[in-house]
């Protein structure tokens, strides 16, 4: 009964935090003014978010697994293979946006020198421009 | 018994996803809409685990794995696109 209300507590209170930086990134999507700061807004924001939906959807797993329902143990496997799948992809797919809009000449607002741009690219993409 | 509080985060949800959109609606240029995407797929991730838990069902959560994986790819052949590279 008391470790009940304890798990259910916990999972009211991940909840909340979760639903909230999630519509915070979706407001800073809509407010930030650069490519730069809203992938910074799209990408973190959720991660943070989405390591607490799924930590919930964990909790209630384990809980129902201790209550003697077999089908708790599934889900909590399947939804920890499916956080560790968000960990990974997130923050690679975030770094290659990132990377593509600096190549395609997108700058950043407010921008006044860009360092990046004086540093020798790699050969593969470079190569062929100097051919041509 | 949880069922309400499950409605109530997936139109939250919903919502940030209807933001995203309006941002790949309105973007000025073609990064910004791939950020608009890429949280997109993010959100879509998490309401189906949501979704999986609200009716039981351990099958979306298997969904919602494969489609992880297949928009990490998406994701990462748009860009290089963008950068003009070969593949």
């Amino acid at each position: 009964m008391g470790i009940g209300m304890i798990v259910d507590g916990i999972v009211y209170l991940f909840l909340a935090i979760g639903v909230f930086f999630n519509l915070l990134a979706g407001v800073g999507l809509l407010r930030f003014p650069d490519v730069y700061t809203r992938l910074h807004a799209g990408t973190k924001c959720t991660t943070f978010g989405s390591i607490f939906i799924l930590g919930t959807v964990i909790i209630l797993g384990l809980k129902t697994w201790y209550l003697g329902d077999v089908n708790g143990s599934v889900l909590t496997i399947h939804t920890i293979v499916a956080l560790i799948a968000i960990l990974l992809t997130n923050p690679t797919g975030a770094h290659a946006i990132a990377r593509a809009a600096h190549r395609s000449n997108v700058k950043p607002y407010g921008a006044v020198v860009d360092h990046l741009e004086k540093k020798p690219t790699t050969k593969a993409t470079k190569q062929p421009k100097e051919v041509k | 018994m949880m069922m309400t509080e499950y409605f109530v985060v997936l139109v939250a949800l919903i919502l940030c996803i209807i933001m995203a959109i309006i941002r790949i609606i309105r973007g000025p240029t073609a990064p910004d809409r791939i950020v608009g995407l890429d949280t997109v797929n993010t959100i879509v991730i998490v309401s189906m685990v949501i979704f999986g838990a609200a009716f039981n069902e351990v099958i979306y959560i298997d969904v919602a794995i494969v489609y992880a994986l297949l928009s990490y790819i998406s994701t990462l052949f748009i860009a290089k696109y963008l950068e003009g590279g070969e593949f």
